[in-house]
Protein backbone atom coordinates (compact mmCIF):
# COMPACT_ATOMS: atom_id res chain seq x y z
CA UNK A 1 0.00 0.00 0.00
CA UNK A 2 2.73 2.42 1.00
CA UNK A 3 4.60 1.39 -2.15
CA UNK A 4 1.64 2.35 -4.28
CA UNK A 5 1.37 5.70 -2.51
CA UNK A 6 5.06 6.35 -3.10
CA UNK A 7 4.61 5.68 -6.78
CA UNK A 8 1.66 8.05 -6.93
CA UNK A 9 3.64 10.76 -5.14
CA UNK A 10 6.31 10.73 -7.84
CA UNK A 11 5.67 13.47 -10.33
CA UNK A 12 9.04 14.22 -11.79
CA UNK A 13 11.57 11.94 -13.40
CA UNK A 14 14.82 11.53 -11.48
CA UNK A 15 16.87 12.02 -14.60
CA UNK A 16 15.81 13.70 -17.81
CA UNK A 17 18.27 13.38 -20.68
CA UNK A 18 17.61 15.48 -23.78
CA UNK A 19 19.52 15.83 -27.04
CA UNK A 20 22.79 14.43 -25.69
CA UNK A 21 25.49 14.42 -28.37
CA UNK A 22 29.14 13.49 -28.10
CA UNK A 23 31.43 13.44 -31.13
CA UNK A 24 34.95 12.13 -31.40
CA UNK A 25 36.27 14.47 -34.06
CA UNK A 26 34.22 13.74 -37.15
CA UNK A 27 32.85 10.50 -35.77
CA UNK A 28 29.78 10.14 -33.64
CA UNK A 29 30.03 8.76 -30.10
CA UNK A 30 26.35 9.15 -29.40
CA UNK A 31 23.90 11.60 -30.88
CA UNK A 32 20.57 13.11 -29.92
CA UNK A 33 20.05 10.68 -27.06
CA UNK A 34 16.97 11.37 -24.96
CA UNK A 35 15.30 9.35 -22.21
CA UNK A 36 13.76 9.74 -18.77
CA UNK A 37 14.57 7.74 -15.70
CA UNK A 38 11.98 7.60 -12.92
CA UNK A 39 12.71 7.07 -9.23
CA UNK A 40 13.05 3.39 -8.36
CA UNK A 41 13.40 2.38 -11.99
CA UNK A 42 16.16 0.35 -13.61
CA UNK A 43 16.93 1.29 -17.18
CA UNK A 44 18.94 -1.03 -19.38
CA UNK A 45 21.00 0.30 -22.25
CA UNK A 46 21.84 -2.42 -24.76
CA UNK A 47 23.57 -2.54 -28.09
CA UNK A 48 26.58 -4.08 -29.73
CA UNK A 49 30.16 -2.96 -29.15
CA UNK A 50 30.76 0.53 -30.54
CA UNK A 51 27.09 1.50 -30.41
CA UNK A 52 27.79 4.35 -27.98
CA UNK A 53 26.58 2.74 -24.74
CA UNK A 54 29.70 3.42 -22.72
CA UNK A 55 30.15 6.87 -24.26
CA UNK A 56 26.65 7.70 -23.08
CA UNK A 57 27.33 6.42 -19.57
CA UNK A 58 30.61 8.29 -19.34
CA UNK A 59 28.87 11.48 -20.45
CA UNK A 60 26.32 11.01 -17.69
CA UNK A 61 29.05 10.32 -15.13
CA UNK A 62 30.90 13.48 -16.13
CA UNK A 63 33.98 11.66 -17.40
CA UNK A 64 33.35 12.94 -20.92
CA UNK A 65 32.03 16.36 -21.88
CA UNK A 66 29.25 16.13 -24.48
CA UNK A 67 28.92 18.85 -27.12
CA UNK A 68 25.18 19.25 -26.83
CA UNK A 69 22.28 18.30 -24.63
CA UNK A 70 21.04 18.48 -21.08
CA UNK A 71 21.01 16.04 -18.20
CA UNK A 72 18.51 17.31 -15.66
CA UNK A 73 18.74 15.57 -12.30
CA UNK A 74 16.14 16.04 -9.60
CA UNK A 75 17.81 15.30 -6.28
CA UNK A 76 18.28 16.70 -2.82
CA UNK A 77 19.08 20.16 -4.18
CA UNK A 78 16.16 20.44 -6.63
CA UNK A 79 16.47 20.05 -10.37
CA UNK A 80 19.91 20.78 -11.81
CA UNK A 81 21.57 20.36 -15.19
CA UNK A 82 24.41 18.00 -14.35
CA UNK A 83 26.39 19.06 -17.41
CA UNK A 84 26.35 22.71 -16.32
CA UNK A 85 27.63 21.91 -12.81
CA UNK A 86 31.03 23.12 -11.66
CA UNK A 87 33.60 20.40 -11.05
CA UNK A 88 33.40 20.54 -7.23
CA UNK A 89 29.60 20.25 -7.38
CA UNK A 90 29.77 17.36 -9.83
CA UNK A 91 32.36 15.49 -7.79
CA UNK A 92 30.32 16.00 -4.65
CA UNK A 93 27.27 14.61 -6.46
CA UNK A 94 29.28 11.61 -7.66
CA UNK A 95 30.32 10.68 -4.12
CA UNK A 96 26.98 11.31 -2.42
CA UNK A 97 23.83 10.88 -4.50
CA UNK A 98 25.32 9.09 -7.52
CA UNK A 99 27.54 6.08 -7.81
CA UNK A 100 29.47 4.55 -10.70
CA UNK A 101 30.23 0.84 -10.86
CA UNK A 102 33.01 0.14 -13.33
CA UNK A 103 33.16 -2.86 -15.60
CA UNK A 104 36.59 -3.76 -14.25
CA UNK A 105 36.57 -3.71 -10.43
CA UNK A 106 40.23 -2.70 -10.53
CA UNK A 107 39.18 0.67 -11.95
CA UNK A 108 36.73 1.26 -9.15
CA UNK A 109 38.67 -0.06 -6.16
CA UNK A 110 41.84 0.96 -4.37
CA UNK A 111 43.88 -2.20 -4.52
CA UNK A 112 46.51 -0.97 -2.08
CA UNK A 113 44.20 -0.69 0.92
CA UNK A 114 41.97 -3.18 2.74
CA UNK A 115 38.38 -4.04 1.86
CA UNK A 116 37.15 -2.13 4.91
CA UNK A 117 39.01 1.00 3.86
CA UNK A 118 37.62 0.66 0.34
CA UNK A 119 34.08 0.67 1.66
CA UNK A 120 34.88 3.31 4.28
CA UNK A 121 36.49 5.76 1.87
CA UNK A 122 33.18 7.17 0.66
CA UNK A 123 32.03 7.58 4.26
CA UNK A 124 35.24 9.38 5.21
CA UNK A 125 34.93 11.55 2.10
CA UNK A 126 31.43 12.40 3.30
CA UNK A 127 32.93 13.60 6.59
CA UNK A 128 32.71 10.55 8.87
CA UNK A 129 35.47 10.71 11.49
CA UNK A 130 34.53 7.94 13.92
CA UNK A 131 36.63 4.83 13.30
CA UNK A 132 34.32 2.44 15.15
CA UNK A 133 31.22 3.51 13.26
CA UNK A 134 33.00 3.49 9.89
CA UNK A 135 34.24 -0.04 10.51
CA UNK A 136 30.86 -1.24 11.71
CA UNK A 137 29.16 0.15 8.62
CA UNK A 138 31.83 -1.34 6.36
CA UNK A 139 31.43 -4.79 7.96
CA UNK A 140 27.66 -4.54 7.63
CA UNK A 141 27.98 -3.74 3.93
CA UNK A 142 30.42 -6.56 3.31
CA UNK A 143 27.81 -8.89 4.77
CA UNK A 144 25.10 -7.42 2.55
CA UNK A 145 27.13 -8.15 -0.58
CA UNK A 146 27.87 -11.67 0.70
CA UNK A 147 31.53 -11.14 1.58
CA UNK A 148 32.58 -12.71 4.87
CA UNK A 149 33.02 -9.71 7.24
CA UNK A 150 36.03 -11.42 8.83
CA UNK A 151 37.87 -10.64 5.59
CA UNK A 152 37.46 -6.89 6.19
CA UNK A 153 41.20 -6.33 6.62
CA UNK A 154 42.25 -8.20 3.49
CA UNK A 155 43.18 -6.35 0.35
CA UNK A 156 40.97 -6.65 -2.73
CA UNK A 157 43.85 -8.36 -4.53
CA UNK A 158 43.22 -11.38 -2.27
CA UNK A 159 39.62 -11.58 -3.55
CA UNK A 160 38.23 -13.40 -6.56
CA UNK A 161 36.85 -11.45 -9.53
CA UNK A 162 33.26 -11.88 -8.38
CA UNK A 163 34.11 -10.78 -4.84
CA UNK A 164 35.96 -7.74 -6.15
CA UNK A 165 32.89 -6.76 -8.14
CA UNK A 166 30.67 -7.20 -5.07
CA UNK A 167 33.14 -5.16 -3.01
CA UNK A 168 32.95 -2.41 -5.61
CA UNK A 169 29.18 -2.43 -5.33
CA UNK A 170 29.36 -2.20 -1.52
CA UNK A 171 31.82 0.68 -1.78
CA UNK A 172 29.43 2.53 -4.06
CA UNK A 173 26.21 1.89 -2.18
CA UNK A 174 27.47 2.56 1.34
CA UNK A 175 26.51 6.25 1.29
CA UNK A 176 23.00 5.46 0.10
CA UNK A 177 23.04 6.97 -3.38
CA UNK A 178 19.83 7.55 -5.35
CA UNK A 179 21.23 6.74 -8.77
CA UNK A 180 23.72 4.04 -9.68
CA UNK A 181 25.40 3.91 -13.07
CA UNK A 182 26.69 0.44 -13.95
CA UNK A 183 28.95 -0.35 -16.87
CA UNK A 184 28.79 -4.06 -17.75
CA UNK A 185 28.58 -5.09 -14.09
CA UNK A 186 28.82 -8.79 -14.93
CA UNK A 187 31.46 -8.53 -17.63
CA UNK A 188 34.32 -11.00 -17.30
CA UNK A 189 32.61 -13.19 -14.70
CA UNK A 190 31.66 -16.79 -15.25
CA UNK A 191 27.97 -17.64 -15.50
CA UNK A 192 27.34 -18.98 -12.00
CA UNK A 193 29.06 -15.98 -10.42
CA UNK A 194 27.12 -13.74 -12.82
CA UNK A 195 23.85 -15.25 -11.68
CA UNK A 196 24.63 -14.68 -8.01
CA UNK A 197 25.77 -11.12 -8.67
CA UNK A 198 22.62 -10.34 -10.65
CA UNK A 199 20.52 -11.77 -7.87
CA UNK A 200 22.35 -9.59 -5.39
CA UNK A 201 22.06 -6.42 -7.47
CA UNK A 202 18.37 -7.06 -8.05
CA UNK A 203 17.79 -7.51 -4.32
CA UNK A 204 19.72 -4.36 -3.41
CA UNK A 205 17.98 -2.25 -6.03
CA UNK A 206 14.57 -3.40 -4.80
CA UNK A 207 15.40 -3.08 -1.09
CA UNK A 208 17.00 0.33 -1.30
CA UNK A 209 14.62 1.75 -3.89
CA UNK A 210 17.56 2.70 -6.09
CA UNK A 211 17.35 3.95 -9.60
CA UNK A 212 19.94 2.49 -11.89
CA UNK A 213 21.21 2.71 -15.44
CA UNK A 214 22.78 -0.56 -16.52
CA UNK A 215 24.86 -0.62 -19.67
CA UNK A 216 25.43 -4.08 -21.08
CA UNK A 217 25.59 -6.10 -24.25
CA UNK A 218 24.13 -9.09 -22.44
CA UNK A 219 20.39 -9.30 -22.98
CA UNK A 220 19.98 -11.87 -20.20
CA UNK A 221 21.28 -9.29 -17.73
CA UNK A 222 18.71 -6.68 -18.68
CA UNK A 223 15.94 -9.28 -18.78
CA UNK A 224 16.63 -9.93 -15.10
CA UNK A 225 17.44 -6.41 -13.93
CA UNK A 226 15.83 -3.77 -16.07
CA UNK A 227 12.30 -2.40 -16.03
CA UNK A 228 12.77 -0.57 -19.29
CA UNK A 229 15.17 -0.93 -22.18
CA UNK A 230 16.87 1.42 -24.56
CA UNK A 231 18.46 -0.13 -27.65
CA UNK A 232 21.33 1.77 -29.22
CA UNK A 233 22.89 1.45 -32.63
CA UNK A 234 25.57 3.67 -34.14
CA UNK A 235 25.19 6.25 -31.41
CA UNK A 236 21.40 6.57 -31.65
CA UNK A 237 18.50 5.14 -29.72
CA UNK A 238 16.61 2.95 -32.18
CA UNK A 239 14.04 1.46 -29.86
CA UNK A 240 12.87 1.82 -26.29
CA UNK A 241 10.14 0.37 -24.14
CA UNK A 242 9.36 -2.07 -21.34
CA UNK A 243 11.96 -4.82 -21.15
CA UNK A 244 9.63 -7.73 -21.86
CA UNK A 245 7.94 -5.86 -24.64
CA UNK A 246 11.21 -5.01 -26.40
CA UNK A 247 12.73 -8.45 -25.96
CA UNK A 248 9.61 -10.48 -26.81
CA UNK A 249 8.26 -8.31 -29.57
CA UNK A 250 11.12 -6.31 -31.04
CA UNK A 251 9.97 -3.77 -33.63
CA UNK A 252 13.20 -2.40 -35.07
CA UNK A 253 15.16 -4.60 -37.44
CA UNK A 254 18.33 -4.17 -35.40
CA UNK A 255 16.60 -5.18 -32.15
CA UNK A 256 15.19 -8.23 -33.90
CA UNK A 257 18.70 -9.14 -35.01
CA UNK A 258 20.04 -8.58 -31.50
CA UNK A 259 17.36 -10.72 -29.87
CA UNK A 260 17.70 -13.52 -32.40
CA UNK A 261 21.49 -13.54 -31.98
CA UNK A 262 21.32 -14.71 -28.37
CA UNK A 263 22.70 -18.22 -28.05
CA UNK A 264 20.44 -20.74 -26.43
CA UNK A 265 21.69 -23.73 -24.56
CA UNK B 1 87.12 32.11 4.80
CA UNK B 2 84.43 33.41 2.45
CA UNK B 3 84.61 32.19 -1.12
CA UNK B 4 84.45 35.28 -3.32
CA UNK B 5 83.78 33.53 -6.62
CA UNK B 6 80.18 32.96 -5.60
CA UNK B 7 77.36 35.41 -5.11
CA UNK B 8 76.33 35.89 -1.47
CA UNK B 9 74.80 32.61 -0.23
CA UNK B 10 75.76 30.71 -3.41
CA UNK B 11 72.61 31.33 -5.51
CA UNK B 12 72.46 34.23 -7.95
CA UNK B 13 70.11 37.09 -7.16
CA UNK B 14 67.55 36.24 -9.87
CA UNK B 15 67.20 32.73 -8.53
CA UNK B 16 66.78 34.02 -5.00
CA UNK B 17 64.11 36.41 -6.23
CA UNK B 18 62.26 33.52 -7.86
CA UNK B 19 62.46 31.48 -4.65
CA UNK B 20 61.33 34.45 -2.55
CA UNK B 21 58.29 34.82 -4.78
CA UNK B 22 57.40 31.19 -4.14
CA UNK B 23 57.94 31.70 -0.40
CA UNK B 24 55.70 34.76 -0.35
CA UNK B 25 52.99 32.86 -2.15
CA UNK B 26 53.38 29.98 0.27
CA UNK B 27 53.05 32.31 3.25
CA UNK B 28 49.96 33.88 1.69
CA UNK B 29 48.31 30.45 1.25
CA UNK B 30 49.31 28.45 4.34
CA UNK B 31 49.91 24.77 3.59
CA UNK B 32 49.62 25.13 -0.20
CA UNK B 33 52.49 23.60 -2.18
CA UNK B 34 53.96 26.25 -4.46
CA UNK B 35 55.97 24.95 -7.43
CA UNK B 36 59.36 26.57 -7.95
CA UNK B 37 62.25 26.08 -10.35
CA UNK B 38 64.56 24.16 -8.04
CA UNK B 39 68.26 24.46 -8.91
CA UNK B 40 71.01 21.91 -8.90
CA UNK B 41 72.89 22.38 -5.66
CA UNK B 42 76.43 21.19 -4.90
CA UNK B 43 75.07 18.33 -2.81
CA UNK B 44 73.01 15.24 -3.58
CA UNK B 45 69.22 15.16 -3.51
CA UNK B 46 68.08 13.95 -0.12
CA UNK B 47 70.70 16.03 1.67
CA UNK B 48 68.47 19.05 1.95
CA UNK B 49 68.71 20.79 -1.41
CA UNK B 50 65.23 22.29 -0.94
CA UNK B 51 65.98 23.57 2.53
CA UNK B 52 69.33 24.98 1.42
CA UNK B 53 67.70 26.94 -1.41
CA UNK B 54 65.06 28.38 0.93
CA UNK B 55 67.74 29.29 3.47
CA UNK B 56 69.88 30.90 0.75
CA UNK B 57 66.94 32.99 -0.40
CA UNK B 58 66.19 34.16 3.16
CA UNK B 59 69.75 34.82 4.38
CA UNK B 60 71.02 38.33 4.97
CA UNK B 61 74.62 39.18 5.96
CA UNK B 62 73.45 40.08 9.47
CA UNK B 63 71.70 36.73 10.06
CA UNK B 64 72.86 34.10 12.52
CA UNK B 65 72.41 30.59 11.18
CA UNK B 66 71.83 27.34 13.04
CA UNK B 67 71.62 23.99 11.25
CA UNK B 68 70.34 20.83 12.89
CA UNK B 69 69.95 17.27 11.69
CA UNK B 70 67.67 15.04 13.79
CA UNK B 71 68.00 17.66 16.51
CA UNK B 72 71.80 17.55 16.61
CA UNK B 73 74.17 20.33 15.58
CA UNK B 74 77.14 18.02 15.14
CA UNK B 75 76.07 15.37 12.62
CA UNK B 76 77.35 15.20 9.04
CA UNK B 77 74.39 16.84 7.33
CA UNK B 78 74.23 19.72 9.81
CA UNK B 79 77.97 20.31 9.83
CA UNK B 80 78.32 20.34 6.06
CA UNK B 81 75.36 22.65 5.42
CA UNK B 82 76.54 25.02 8.16
CA UNK B 83 80.03 25.03 6.64
CA UNK B 84 78.54 25.61 3.19
CA UNK B 85 76.88 28.85 4.31
CA UNK B 86 79.88 29.92 6.35
CA UNK B 87 81.95 29.70 3.17
CA UNK B 88 79.46 31.07 0.65
CA UNK B 89 77.69 33.71 2.77
CA UNK B 90 80.10 34.40 5.62
CA UNK B 91 77.23 34.65 8.09
CA UNK B 92 77.61 34.05 11.80
CA UNK B 93 76.69 30.55 12.93
CA UNK B 94 75.52 29.28 16.28
CA UNK B 95 74.25 26.14 17.95
CA UNK B 96 71.96 28.10 20.27
CA UNK B 97 68.30 28.07 19.23
CA UNK B 98 67.63 31.40 20.95
CA UNK B 99 70.49 33.26 19.22
CA UNK B 100 69.74 32.02 15.70
CA UNK B 101 67.66 34.08 13.29
CA UNK B 102 67.41 31.31 10.70
CA UNK B 103 67.35 27.65 11.67
CA UNK B 104 67.54 25.01 8.97
CA UNK B 105 66.33 21.67 10.24
CA UNK B 106 66.05 18.09 9.17
CA UNK B 107 63.45 15.94 10.97
CA UNK B 108 63.08 17.97 14.20
CA UNK B 109 61.70 21.15 15.70
CA UNK B 110 64.01 22.55 18.43
CA UNK B 111 62.84 22.04 22.01
CA UNK B 112 63.28 25.71 22.96
CA UNK B 113 60.32 27.94 22.09
CA UNK B 114 60.83 29.87 18.88
CA UNK B 115 60.27 33.60 18.87
CA UNK B 116 58.95 36.21 16.46
CA UNK B 117 61.48 37.15 13.80
CA UNK B 118 62.97 33.68 13.61
CA UNK B 119 62.66 31.54 10.47
CA UNK B 120 62.56 27.75 10.69
CA UNK B 121 63.45 26.06 7.37
CA UNK B 122 62.54 22.38 6.94
CA UNK B 123 64.16 19.97 4.50
CA UNK B 124 61.36 18.01 2.84
CA UNK B 125 61.82 14.77 0.88
CA UNK B 126 58.19 14.27 -0.25
CA UNK B 127 55.88 17.27 0.05
CA UNK B 128 52.71 15.52 -1.12
CA UNK B 129 50.87 13.87 1.80
CA UNK B 130 48.60 11.98 -0.61
CA UNK B 131 51.46 10.61 -2.72
CA UNK B 132 51.36 6.98 -1.66
CA UNK B 133 47.57 6.85 -1.69
CA UNK B 134 46.97 8.51 -5.05
CA UNK B 135 49.90 8.22 -7.45
CA UNK B 136 48.50 10.65 -10.06
CA UNK B 137 49.88 14.12 -9.38
CA UNK B 138 47.15 16.01 -11.33
CA UNK B 139 44.58 14.11 -9.28
CA UNK B 140 46.18 14.98 -5.93
CA UNK B 141 46.32 18.63 -6.96
CA UNK B 142 42.62 18.49 -7.79
CA UNK B 143 41.93 16.87 -4.42
CA UNK B 144 43.76 19.68 -2.64
CA UNK B 145 41.92 22.27 -4.71
CA UNK B 146 38.53 20.75 -3.87
CA UNK B 147 39.39 19.86 -0.27
CA UNK B 148 38.70 16.17 -0.87
CA UNK B 149 40.63 14.70 2.01
CA UNK B 150 38.70 11.50 2.67
CA UNK B 151 41.65 9.58 1.27
CA UNK B 152 44.03 10.94 3.91
CA UNK B 153 41.69 9.50 6.51
CA UNK B 154 41.84 6.15 4.68
CA UNK B 155 45.54 5.95 5.52
CA UNK B 156 44.84 6.47 9.22
CA UNK B 157 41.98 3.93 9.01
CA UNK B 158 44.41 1.38 7.59
CA UNK B 159 46.83 2.08 10.44
CA UNK B 160 44.19 1.37 13.07
CA UNK B 161 42.80 -1.70 11.33
CA UNK B 162 46.28 -3.18 11.05
CA UNK B 163 47.93 -2.08 14.29
CA UNK B 164 45.06 -1.16 16.60
CA UNK B 165 46.20 2.44 16.80
CA UNK B 166 47.40 5.16 14.43
CA UNK B 167 50.88 3.79 13.78
CA UNK B 168 52.14 6.77 11.78
CA UNK B 169 54.87 8.21 13.98
CA UNK B 170 56.59 10.67 11.67
CA UNK B 171 55.45 12.81 8.72
CA UNK B 172 52.09 12.75 10.47
CA UNK B 173 49.57 14.61 8.26
CA UNK B 174 48.18 17.91 9.51
CA UNK B 175 45.38 20.28 8.51
CA UNK B 176 46.62 23.85 8.16
CA UNK B 177 44.24 26.70 9.01
CA UNK B 178 41.27 24.41 8.30
CA UNK B 179 42.05 24.29 4.59
CA UNK B 180 45.09 22.38 3.29
CA UNK B 181 46.29 18.96 4.38
CA UNK B 182 50.07 19.14 4.65
CA UNK B 183 52.98 16.80 5.20
CA UNK B 184 55.06 18.40 7.96
CA UNK B 185 58.24 16.70 6.61
CA UNK B 186 59.50 13.67 8.53
CA UNK B 187 59.45 15.27 11.97
CA UNK B 188 58.31 12.92 14.76
CA UNK B 189 54.61 13.32 15.59
CA UNK B 190 55.91 14.37 19.03
CA UNK B 191 56.76 17.71 17.38
CA UNK B 192 53.40 18.16 15.65
CA UNK B 193 51.81 20.26 18.44
CA UNK B 194 54.70 22.72 18.09
CA UNK B 195 53.71 23.45 14.47
CA UNK B 196 50.55 25.16 15.64
CA UNK B 197 50.45 28.74 16.85
CA UNK B 198 54.22 29.06 16.48
CA UNK B 199 55.73 32.55 16.71
CA UNK B 200 58.34 31.88 14.02
CA UNK B 201 57.79 31.59 10.27
CA UNK B 202 58.02 27.96 9.16
CA UNK B 203 59.17 27.36 5.58
CA UNK B 204 59.34 23.97 3.86
CA UNK B 205 61.57 23.31 0.85
CA UNK B 206 61.53 20.17 -1.30
CA UNK B 207 64.36 20.38 -3.84
CA UNK B 208 63.87 17.26 -5.92
CA UNK B 209 60.07 17.69 -5.93
CA UNK B 210 60.38 21.43 -6.62
CA UNK B 211 57.86 22.55 -4.05
CA UNK B 212 57.87 25.21 -1.32
CA UNK B 213 55.19 25.62 1.32
CA UNK B 214 54.86 27.59 4.51
CA UNK B 215 53.15 28.07 7.83
CA UNK B 216 53.06 31.76 8.77
CA UNK B 217 53.34 32.71 12.48
CA UNK B 218 50.39 31.94 14.75
CA UNK B 219 48.67 29.62 12.29
CA UNK B 220 46.39 26.85 13.50
CA UNK B 221 47.76 23.43 12.60
CA UNK B 222 45.76 20.36 13.61
CA UNK B 223 46.96 16.75 13.41
CA UNK B 224 44.39 14.54 11.67
CA UNK B 225 42.73 11.80 13.69
CA UNK B 226 39.48 9.97 14.42
CA UNK B 227 36.98 10.92 17.12
CA UNK B 228 37.49 7.56 18.85
CA UNK B 229 41.24 7.44 18.13
CA UNK B 230 42.45 10.98 18.91
CA UNK B 231 45.94 12.20 18.06
CA UNK B 232 48.50 11.29 20.70
CA UNK B 233 51.85 12.98 20.96
CA UNK B 234 53.59 9.85 22.21
CA UNK B 235 56.93 9.65 23.95
CA UNK B 236 59.32 7.11 25.41
CA UNK B 237 58.34 7.49 29.05
CA UNK B 238 62.02 7.86 29.93
CA UNK B 239 64.11 10.86 30.90
CA UNK B 240 67.35 12.09 29.36
CA UNK B 241 70.34 10.24 30.85
CA UNK B 242 72.49 13.36 30.63
CA UNK B 243 70.26 16.28 31.61
CA UNK B 244 67.28 14.53 33.17
CA UNK B 245 64.71 16.27 30.93
CA UNK B 246 61.37 14.49 30.82
CA UNK B 247 59.54 16.68 28.31
CA UNK B 248 62.00 16.50 25.41
CA UNK B 249 62.19 14.13 22.44
CA UNK B 250 64.68 11.37 23.23
CA UNK B 251 67.00 9.29 21.07
CA UNK B 252 67.59 5.69 22.07
CA UNK B 253 71.31 4.91 22.06
CA UNK B 254 72.68 1.37 22.13
CA UNK B 255 75.77 1.48 24.33
CA UNK B 256 77.20 -2.03 24.03
CA UNK B 257 76.48 -5.38 22.43
CA UNK B 258 74.85 -6.78 25.58
CA UNK B 259 71.56 -4.93 25.16
CA UNK B 260 72.42 -1.88 27.28
CA UNK B 261 70.82 1.30 26.09
CA UNK B 262 70.08 4.76 27.28
CA UNK B 263 67.95 7.70 26.24
CA UNK B 264 69.36 11.14 25.53
CA UNK B 265 67.84 14.37 24.22
CA UNK B 266 67.80 14.48 20.43
CA UNK B 267 68.15 18.29 20.63
CA UNK B 268 71.84 18.59 21.59
CA UNK B 269 71.79 22.37 22.11
CA UNK B 270 68.84 22.02 24.51
CA UNK B 271 70.57 19.23 26.43
CA UNK B 272 73.86 21.13 26.74
CA UNK B 273 72.12 24.29 27.95
CA UNK B 274 70.32 22.29 30.64
CA UNK B 275 73.51 20.62 31.78
CA UNK B 276 75.27 23.99 31.87
CA UNK B 277 72.44 25.21 34.11
CA UNK B 278 73.18 22.39 36.53
CA UNK B 279 70.59 19.77 35.57
CA UNK B 280 71.89 16.25 35.97
CA UNK B 281 70.40 13.07 34.58
CA UNK B 282 70.38 9.59 36.08
CA UNK B 283 73.78 9.09 34.53
CA UNK B 284 75.51 7.64 31.54
CA UNK B 285 78.53 5.35 31.28
CA UNK B 286 81.83 7.10 32.01
CA UNK B 287 83.00 9.15 29.06
CA UNK B 288 79.66 9.11 27.20
CA UNK B 289 78.73 12.46 25.69
CA UNK B 290 81.85 14.20 26.97
CA UNK B 291 83.09 15.21 23.55
CA UNK B 292 79.71 16.86 22.90
CA UNK B 293 79.67 18.71 26.23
Amino acid sequence: MSGALAVLAVEEPLLEVTGLTKRYGGRIGCTDVAFDLWPGEVLGIVGESGSGKTTLLRCLAGELAPEEGRVDYTGGAGTVDVLAMTEPERRRLMRTEWALVHQNPRDGLRLGVSAGANVGERLMAAGWRHYGRIRETAADWLGRVEIDPTRIDERPTAFSGGMQQRLQIARNLVTGPRLVLMDEPTGGLDVSVQARLLDLIRGLVRDLGLSAIVVTHDLAVVRLLADRLVVMKEGRIVESGLTDQVLDDPQHAYTQLLVSSVLRV
Amino acid sequence: MTVTDYNFAYLDERTKKMIRRAILKGVAIPGYQVPFASREMPMPYGWGTGGVQVTAACLEPTDTLKVIDQGADDTTNAVSIRKFFERTAGVAVTTSTEEATIIQTRHRIPEADLSEGQILVYQVPIPEPLRFLEPREPETRRMHALEEYGLMQVKLYEDISRHGHIATTYAYPVMVEDRYVMDPSPIPKFDNPKLSDCAAIQLFGAGREQRIYAIPPYTTVVSLDFEDHPFERGGTGHCCALCGARDSYLDEVITDDAGSRLFVCSDTAFCEARRAAGHVGPGAPAGFGEDAA
